[in-house]
């Protein structure tokens, strides 16, 4: 784990100084339920409709933060530096991944409030708990898809171009289980049926696309 | 996920111990193009061979297939005894290499940077291996500044620091005193220089430079090895030919 500490803790420290990732996320997460507001003409907003807008704007607004996840190692030769040292590469996917993940935590603890203020009547705080759940459950599966895809768009230079098209269609599970588990949360009345079976479907997601990014990172840093 | 670490360091290699690299009909080829062409070459360890060639003549390329960051596409590489790339997670703590990038995080400061690689390379108390690197190179006034904000000469010393940090006993060469004024070059020449111990492969430019610490010299053009020799068994008129027509 030294390793994967040592990458993390790099990523941590240069967004914090940097402050490239995070902000621009939020910003964008912002101006998208702007948008939507207006665009929809609704004060409020729940069920289905309200999922469908809170996970497309994270996603949206996550792809700002993959785009530049690996973006330090290949302008700044990083990745010769991190390939050359005596530790497993996959060490280079988990920080990766650990540390999109920490900026995804990091987007939705700003974003979600400003989505309650824009969008819900109440029932938020008492959503929120089960919310949060859905939220660390989808945030894993886009953090590994993230830095697995993040890391072969890199090496291109359509990358800003590449990463979306290779990543949306791959996290349409993701969207689809999100977004199903979302809607009965923020119903009125809040409902809690159905959610664990959707939280399942992500649980698995996490699992085999875990999995395949873990076996196939190697290969693919290879030369 | 648990994540295992690899295999340590071999011991050391001594001088006159063995072979520490050894290429036979080593190709190399970016797409269509070959970088390398069945090229061999053998040294000893706590040799140092220098490499010579006009731009594109597949010198980087060399470098970086023995650093473990290229593989051959055909014939036997191997670096103390280790074959790559298969056995390169046993190579890759006995290397250091210093290439034209200096490889440094330009928002991280350079004390910062050298933690990171000591963290990676597990090099036992890296607080005092860093300050002692950092005061050889005179590096010590500036350590704590970013990378971003030094000049280019500072941060090819860093870059020194970097490479030799987990004492490395073969060290990869790019044009080493690049950007170093000459104080500068004195300064890092006993981490890198020939009083280090480690095996060197340098690339350079500057034929008097290289030809007075070399022990072999190595000439590439195309890709094609056009010299392969003891030092004493070639000059510095025979390395210009390389650059400018035949050698003799």
């Amino acid at each position: 784990m030294r390793p994967v500490a040592a990458i993390l803790r790099k990523d941590l420290v240069v967004e914090l100084r940097t402050k490239e990732s995070v902000p621009s996320m939020a910003i964008f997460a912002v101006t998208t339920f702007v948008i939507f507001h207006f665009g929809l003409d609704r004060d409020r907003l729940e069920g289905e409709l309200a999922a469908g807008v809170l996970w497309v704007t994270l996603l949206f607004a996550a792809i700002l933060g993959i785009n530049r996840l690996f973006v330090a190692e290949r302008e700044q030769g990083g990745f010769d530096g991190i390939l050359m040292a005596p530790i497993e590469r996959t060490s280079l996917l988990i920080a990766k991944a650990g540390a999109l993940f920490s900026y995804l935590l990091a987007l939705e603890l700003i974003a979600l409030p400003i989505f309650a203020l824009f969008f819900l009547s109440d029932g938020f705080w008492e959503a929120l708990p089960r919310l949060l759940v859905v939220a660390i459950l989808a945030d894993f599966g886009l953090a590994v898809m993230g830095a697995l895809l993040a890391s072969i768009a890199v090496h291109t230079r359509a990358r800003d171009l590449l990463l979306p098209l290779l990543l949306l269609p791959l996290t349409v599970p993701v969207m689809i289980a999100a977004a199903s588990a979302t809607k009965p949360l923020l119903s009125i009345p809040m409902e809690t049926s159905g959610v664990g079976k959707w939280l399942a479907v992500l649980a698995l997601y996490d699992l085999i696309f875990g999995l395949l990014a873990y076996a196939v990172f190697d290969f693919l840093m290879e030369d | 996920m648990e994540v295992e670490q690899v295999e340590p360091a071999q011991q050391p290699v001594s001088a006159g111990s063995g072979e520490a690299i050894l290429l036979g009909d080593v190709t190399r080829r970016y797409g269509e193009r070959e970088a390398l062409r069945a090229v061999s070459t053998r040294l000893a360890v706590g040799h140092t061979l220098a490499v010579f060639g006009p731009n594109g003549a597949g010198k980087t390329t060399l470098l970086r297939m023995l650093a473990t960051l290229l593989i051959p596409h055909e014939g036997t590489l191997r670096v103390f005894g280790s074959d790559l790339p298969r056995e390169a997670h046993r190579v890759r703590p006995l290397v250091g290499f210093l290439s034209h990038d200096p490889l440094l995080y330009r928002d991280l400061s350079g004390r910062e940077n050298l933690l990171f690689y000591a963290r990676l390379y597990d090099v036992p108390e890296p607080a005092s291996r860093i300050a002692y690197l950092l005061d050889v190179t005179g590096m010590g006034r500036r350590a704590d500044d970013p990378v971003a904000s030094l000049s280019r000469g500072m941060a090819q010393r860093l870059a020194v620091c970097r490479a030799v940090l987990h004492r490395p006993q073969l060290l990869l060469l790019d044009e080493p005193r690049a950007h170093l004024d000459p104080q500068a070059a004195t300064a890092v020449d006993d981490l890198i220089g020939p009083g280090s111990d480690a095996t060197r492969v340098l690339v350079t430019h500057d034929l008097e430079h290289g030809l007075a610490e070399a022990d072999q010299v190595l000439a590439l053009r195309d890709g094609y090895v056009v010299a392969d020799a003891p030092v004493d068994q070639i000059s510095a008129s025979d390395i210009r030919g390389v650059y400018g027509g035949s050698v003799t």
